[in-house]
């Protein structure tokens, strides 16, 4: 059967590629950065949680020195514009998420029905790599150098929202959602729908707008408030409560300059004086919009 | 795509461009548009020509024009990509709630953020169209103010 096993160890060999390219071009900081990745995605289950927490502290040391600081390799020349039909072989992938989750569920013994759209995910973007090679004849590493280049380019930030998910587990984990349920079962009246609704959501935003990741706030949240009194008490609907209070926690992210990669990192881009300037566009939408949320969750979620 | 809108008001520039990020980040194209991939090089200087075309050269330097082109960007951006499936949080949802024994399909996650989508697109091309009537009125009486 292919499950998540399977996703993990494709994703792992293209860090080992990653790792390889880097090593060659002598950056050794990527190479091992890379290689750590890699053998989290190939043997994770097998390091433990020790060793696990040890490769986590690794990839920390490595981004926190500055070794992926230096600039990315210079692109390969640009190729020759192929126009919109790019855009299709991009579409090639979430078109095959999209079919997979909904073929899948059929073949039980095949593809894990839990993991479906993940597995369904890693064909596509397989296949949209087949249909690459075989469309535009590059040289065989050539996707592998694109891809180094694009990820160095982001840095660590690419595990910013693994790393923050994480801390947010920690978190809940070392009971800051039982505490925080305690101080808002203090707040909300007892049996008050709306009360727990409020500050579900409205906690949602601020411990986003704290952590400048919703991801992070997310399992604290759902573990103070979302599951013990909306979903437990009140019987709301757990996809409904999930989704509009990771929605609630987007409003926070507009709000707040701890997401610095969207609201601070584009005011630099761009050159602005006012380096909160983007998040004072951002308020007169994320407020409404917050509101909404709410409203959408009270309304929707527990009939 | 976007290059075609030359010539077009500021907001309505805004808004087709917030309809594409949602669309697009929907279909989990989350990475074909952002800050250094679209509003530095195209969006915020289309955005800026087009407020100096409606209201004089002074809008040109209202830092509010670009700002707003960068927040156009987040807002299509965030409230696009949780329509698709086999997005981070979309995964991370489902991850948490197994862990207390809830198994949601990403389907029934996804689905839930569409009225949000539609929300998020409403409040702010409103927000956008006001901007439009507000430079509309002509040189002279834009910037200092708010």
């Amino acid at each position: 059967m292919i499950g998540l096993g399977t996703v993990y160890v494709v994703a792992g060999l293209m860090f080992v590629a990653f790792a390889a390219l880097s090593l060659r071009a002598r950056r050794l900081g990527h190479a091992v950065f890379h290689a750590l990745l890699a053998l989290s995605f190939l043997a994770g289950d097998r390091l433990g949680d020790l060793g696990n927490g040890v490769l986590v502290l690794g990839l920390v040391a490595i981004a926190g020195t500055g070794l992926l600081a230096r600039k990315p390799a210079p692109a390969a020349a640009a190729p020759a514009p192929r126009g919109n039909g790019l855009f299709a072989a991009a579409l090639v992938i979430p078109a095959t998420a999209l079919a997979g989750t909904l073929v899948f569920g059929a073949f039980p013994a095949l593809v894990d029905p839990r993991q479906a759209t993940l597995v369904a995910l890693a064909i596509g973007a397989l296949l949209a790599l087949g249909a690459g090679y075989a469309w535009l004849r590059p040289r065989p590493a050539a996707p592998f150098v694109e891809g180094l280049r694009l990820i160095d380019a982001i840095g660590w930030a690419a595990l910013l929202p693994q790393m923050l998910a994480s801390l947010g587990a920690v978190f809940a984990l070392a009971g800051v959602g039982d505490v925080v349920g305690g101080l808002a079962g203090g707040a909300i009246p007892q049996g008050s729908l709306i009360g727990a609704v409020l500050a579900y959501a409205i906690g949602m935003a601020l411990f986003t707008m704290v952590m400048g990741n919703a991801f992070a706030a997310f399992p604290v949240m759902i573990a103070a408030i979302g599951v013990p009194l909306l979903i437990r008490v009140h019987h709301g609907h757990p996809a409904i409560v999930a989704a509009l209070g990771m929605l609630a926690g987007f409003c926070g992210t507009l709000l707040t300059p701890m997401a610095a990669n969207f609201n601070l990192v584009p005011a630099a881009l761009l050159g602005l004086e006012d380096r909160y300037a983007v998040i004072r566009q951002q308020v007169a939408t994320a407020l409404p919009l917050l509101a909404v949320n709410i409203a959408l969750l009270y309304g929707l979620g527990f009939s | 795509m976007i290059a075609a809108m030359r010539g077009a008001r500021v907001g309505r520039l805004l808004i087709v461009y917030l309809l594409f990020r949602q669309i697009t980040a929907a279909l989990g194209l989350t990475s074909i548009a952002g800050p250094a991939q679209t509003v530095r090089p195209l969006l915020a200087p289309m955005a800026i020509a087009a407020a100096e075309a409606q209201a004089g050269p002074a809008a040109g330097d209202d830092e509010r024009i670009p700002a707003l082109a960068a927040a156009t960007d987040n807002v299509g951006n965030f409230f696009g990509e949780d329509i698709f499936i086999a997005v981070g949080s979309i995964l991370l949802m489902k991850g948490v709630l197994a862990g207390y024994g809830i198994e949601l399909m990403p389907f029934e996650l996804s689905v839930w953020a569409i009225p949000s989508a539609v929300a998020a697109f409403l409040i702010h091309a409103a927000r956008l169209l006001w901007l439009d009537r507000r430079l509309g009125r002509g040189p002279g009486r834009k910037g200092a103010r708010r």
